[in-house]
Parts: structure tokens; sequence; C-alpha cells
């Protein structure tokens, strides 16, 4: 009989932790909102770009691609630092935890500073909302994106004051997973919008 | 209490590396100019790729009720799969 116990409680914790979702259920539904606004957006494009082909491949290319990719990079690594933000939480290593944080929003202030560049750049060259088709694209798809990660600094400072409050433990990691998860799907969109924007043609 | 729904460092680091070579992949190819159906279906495989390492493993959705999975790479396939009709529609007959 003891091992029959022993072996059942064995398999319980395996069962509960194998269908699980990380956050609150709310996150989870505001992101696929998100998504779904996202994605009807980038079709958008995608079909207006169809009527005006020789237009938006002319004015894609002067955009700054490297921008693009660099702040594709600096989005990953942010994701990358929230990962491990949380995976310390987990262990119980709470300052270790606020520093992984504090590491993601100086990769996202990054992004912010290489997107405010690229914006001053391109309203020099006369790009504005009523200036083109693509140009009416490119600065409403990239700046509703900048928003979210504006919003997702905001949340980054304060997963890292609770990080640094000792507020995440295993059994108590709502808080810091839900945002974690609206910092991914930052990530996530951006991953689409950046070859369909800056590369394909 | 539950421990590992997000995985271990080591595999994070690895993935973090890969979704990087991805990204300079996507850029080569701007670079290149390279244009046409096959260059779209490469960079949608890379978008999808790196989309399901978010999804699967940075969301930790892989420990998810399947329903989220569903949704959430059933979006990324749905919008790459609008994106290249489009493309498709646009190519000059």
């Amino acid at each position: 009989m003891n091992t029959a116990t022993t072996a059942a409680l064995s398999v319980a914790p395996a069962i509960t932790v194998e269908r699980r979702l990380a956050g609150d259920l709310a996150i989870w539904i505001f992101i696929l909102a998100e998504l779904l606004a996202f994605g009807v957006f980038f079709a958008a494009y995608a079909f207006t770009r169809a009527n005006h082909i020789e237009l938006f491949d002319a004015e894609q290319v002067a955009l700054h691609r490297d921008a693009g990719a660099l702040n594709t990079v600096l989005l990953l690594t942010a994701s990358y630092f929230v990962v491990r933000a949380v995976q310390a939480a987990e262990r119980l290593a709470s300052a270790a935890s606020a520093r992984w944080l504090l590491a993601a929003m100086v990769c996202g202030a990054g992004f912010v500073i290489v997107k405010l560049f690229e914006y001053s750049a391109a309203f020099e060259q006369g790009v504005s909302l009523s200036s083109s088709p693509f140009h009416m694209f490119y600065l409403s798809l990239t700046f509703f994106h900048f928003m979210h990660v504006i919003l997702g600094m905001v949340i980054l400072g304060a997963m890292w004051f609770g990080a640094r409050a000792g507020r995440y433990r295993p059994g108590d990691m709502n808080g810091l997973e839900t945002g974690a998860a609206y910092w991914h799907m930052v990530d996530l969109v951006w991953l689409i919008l950046f070859p369909l924007v800056y590369v394909i043609h | 209490m539950h421990t590992d729904t997000h995985g271990n460092p080591t595999r994070a680091t690895i993935l973090w590396l890969l979704l990087i070579v991805a990204t300079v992949l996507t850029w080569a190819v701007g670079e290149r100019g390279s244009s046409g159906v096959l260059i779209v279906a490469f960079l949608a495989v890379l978008s999808i790729a790196k989309g399901s390492v978010i999804i699967l493993d940075f969301m930790a959705l892989r420990r998810a009720p399947l329903m989220w999975r569903v949704l959430t790479l059933g979006w990324m396939a749905l919008v790459w799969a609008l994106i290249g009709l489009a493309y498709w529609n646009g190519m000059p007959t």
C-alpha cells in the first residue's frame, strides 16, 4: 500500500505541470485580441501592396533596414532576458531575477532610441502619414507596435520592482509570468513586421 | 510545488542564439535584395520558426492546454498564408 501511495504522489505533480497556462487568463485573452488586430493590419498592408507594387518596392528601399534588424536583435535579447528573469524567480533567486529584468529594460530602451533615430531620419526625408500609401502603413504599423514597446517597458519596470521586493517565487509567479507573456507578444509581432515591411518586395 | 514550467537556462540560451542567427539570415536576404515567391517562402519559414520558439518556449505554451498552441501558432500560419496570397496576387503576369 505504501508503494502504491508513493507512486500515485509521484505521478500527480507531473500531470499538473503538464497543462498550465503561464500568467493570468485575462492577459492571454488580451494577447489574442492584440494578435488579431496586428494580423488584420499585416493583411491590409500585404493586399494594399499588391495594388501599388512599384511604389511600395521603391519606398521600402529607403527604409533603414539595418535599424530594423538591430531592433529585432534588441527585442529578441530582451525576451531572452525576461525568460532568464522568470527562470531565476522559479529557483528563488529574486536578486538575479531583478538584474535580468533590468537588462531587458536596457534592451527595450535601446529599441526605443533606435526607433526614434529612424523616425527622425524618415521625417527629414519628408515621410508622413499622407505622403504615400506605403509611408502611411510604415508609420502607423511601426508606431502601433512602438506604443506596445512603451507599455511593455512600463510593465517590465513594475516587474523589476516586484522582483526586487522578492514578490515572485514558485507557486506565486503569476504577476511575473503575466508581464512576461505581454513582452513576448510584443516581440512575436515584430518577428512578422520586420520581414514584411522592411524586406519582402 | 511546480518547477520547470519555463525550462532551463542552457536551453533558453541556445534558442536565443538560434533566434539571432535567423535574424541575421533575414537581414542578409534584405541586403542581397532578392525577391520572388521562394524568397518570401524562405522568410515566412524563418519567421514562423522564430515565432514558434517564442510561443512554445518563451511564452511557455508548450506546457499549456492545446487550445492555446492552436490559437497562437494558427495565427502565425494564417497571417503568413494571407501575406503569401497577397504577394502571389501582386506578381507580374
